[in-house]
């Protein structure tokens, strides 16, 4: 079998409207070849999770998405627009951009709602009324809307990973990015993460979810890619990729993680 | 205590003129020690780089050779002040220098995913670091800055030798006027340790506040 790209036609939507292209992406970390060639591009609406064996350049590949990584050669858009340079201008297109990390990350000084009015009050520049409004109504869309006046520090995990959502939805982004969101959960909190994220994607919400929840990305992708050694190795819908994988490493990489 | 009685008038002038000068300096040494530290972690490398070599060459010299480049080097460059203002531009230079790298060192303590949270929000370099990261470092750097900004009242002393009538100068001249040396030095210490222990004080109490609001 090789491990030819597979771009199965019957993927692409008629109407589908690009909204982050990724063309020929490459970055290292010294010597290491992180990210080779990658070509990927994730249309309006769509829910692409990225599955691959640790250290394949999954969080690598999230992270170029909103320049935190700069790459270095080839060209990432969202919404038609290059990634500028540091400064103001990538800046605003970052705001654009939610991202949900496995670390939760909310800021530890705030309570949770003024970690969700931050963004909105300081970088959108909406009234503070307008912001906190939005906030509380996020807050209760995730769950969460009883602990707003709390600090991160005295939430559980589940709860510090919805805010996190919540905090990154305000920013009314075009499309969003979640780096392993339920890795550093204790079991019994992932799947109301899962659940919320499921909403979301039934929502309509553009998503990029690195993720190891192979129920995850059966039930809500509509496009699984699978990365090895800094190389997208095979792309399909969840039910061809789980089904019938077809390059050997996604086989041996399925057969692991799905033995246990 | 006759020389207290005496030289009341001096001795409070110079005790004012010493929390003159530990306001200023303090001001100097904060806001430019702040602003340095964010010039050594900025993405910009020319910011970095001059950061870096401000604190390497102010730390590493003598305040008093700074004093006197400052007092007699910056008339020759037709920048003239008074004796006080460039006591302030040479100990609040001085000072922050190594406020900088305490500030620096707080900055440290921050784990870099709340930074990566804020630049991802679309917060630019500079409100990433006043809303997020400096708020969070700001319990960590209070301890090293109060002991920064007493040794900054000790070596505003420096300014005594160049006509500044602070405590330190006041000294000299009420020894010249042959007053009792003990009682001179004594009087005089008791006023610097009467601004170092307030600050101590101060800065104790801040650490508490900080260490209770989370
Ligand atoms: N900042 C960095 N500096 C140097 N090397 C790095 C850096 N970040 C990641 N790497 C290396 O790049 C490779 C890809 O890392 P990446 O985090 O993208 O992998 P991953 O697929 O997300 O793995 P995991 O499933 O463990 O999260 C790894 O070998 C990692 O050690
Ligand atoms: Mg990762």
């Amino acid at each position: 079998m090789t491990e030819a790209l597979d771009k199965t036609p019957s993927l692409e939507k008629e109407d589908a409207v690009p909204l982050v292209v990724l063309s020929k992406v490459n970055k290292h970390f010294g010597a290491l070849h992180v990210l080779q060639d990658i070509d990927l591009t994730i249309t309006q609406g769509e829910v692409v999770v990225v599955i691959g064996p640790s250290g394949s350049g999954k969080s690598t590949l999230c992270r170029t998405i909103n320049r935190l990584e700069p790459i270095d050669s080839g060209s990432i858009t969202i919404d038609g627009r290059a990634l500028p340079q540091e400064g103001r201008a990538l800046a605003r297109l970052r705001s654009d951009v939610g991202m949900v990390f496995q670390s939760f990350n909310l800021f530890a000084h705030k309570t949770v709602l003024q970690n969700v009015m931050l963004g909105p009050v300081k970088v959108r520049r909406e009234t503070r009324q307008a912001a906190e409004l939005r906030a509380r109504q996020l807050l209760d869309r995730v769950g969460v809307g009883n602990q707003a006046d709390k600090y991160p520090a005295q939430l559980s995990g589940g709860q510090q990973q919805r805010v996190a959502i919540a905090r990154a939805l305000a920013m009314q982004p075009k499309v969003m990015l979640f780096d392993e969101p339920t890795s550093a959960l204790d079991p019994e909190m992932v799947n109301e993460v899962l659940e919320t994220m499921r909403s979301l994607a039934a929502d309509g919400m553009t998503m990029v979810v690195v993720t190891h929840e192979m129920g995850f990305a059966r039930s809500a992708a509509n496009r699984v890619i699978f990365m090895a050694d800094g190389r997208i190795v095979e792309e399909n819908t969840p039910d061809e990729f789980f089904g019938n994988p077809r390059s050997d490493r996604a086989r041996d990489f399925l057969s692991k993680i799905l033995h246990h | 205590m006759s020389v207290l009685r005496d030289n009341w008038d001096l001795i409070h002038k110079g005790f004012v003129e010493t929390l003159w000068l530990t306001l200023w300096c303090g001001v100097v040494a904060l806001v430019l020690g702040t602003l340095l530290a964010a010039c050594r972690v900025s993405p910009v490398p020319p910011l970095r780089w001059f950061g870096t070599a401000y604190v390497n060459i102010i730390r590493n010299t003598p305040l008093t050779l700074l004093m006197f480049f400052v007092a007699l080097g910056f008339p020759k460059l037709d920048i003239k002040f008074d004796y006080f203002t460039f006591a302030v531009i040479a100990v609040g230079g001085y000072t922050a220098a190594f406020i900088c790298e305490a500030v620096r060192s707080g900055i440290n303590t921050v784990p870099l995913g709340q930074a990566e949270a804020a630049r991802s929000l679309g917060m630019t370099f500079g409100q990433t670091l006043s809303l997020v990261v400096l708020p969070q470092a700001l319990r960590a750097v209070i301890p090293p800055i109060g002991s920064l900004l007493i040794a900054m009242v000790r070596n505003s002393a420096i300014a005594g030798a160049f006509n500044v009538d602070e405590l330190f100068g006041v000294n000299s001249t009420l020894v010249e006027n042959g007053e009792n040396v003990l009682w001179v030095f004594l009087w005089i210490a008791v006023g610097y340790l009467t601004i170092t222990l307030t600050l101590s004080a101060v800065f104790a109490l801040l650490e508490k506040k900080l260490a209770v609001a989370r």
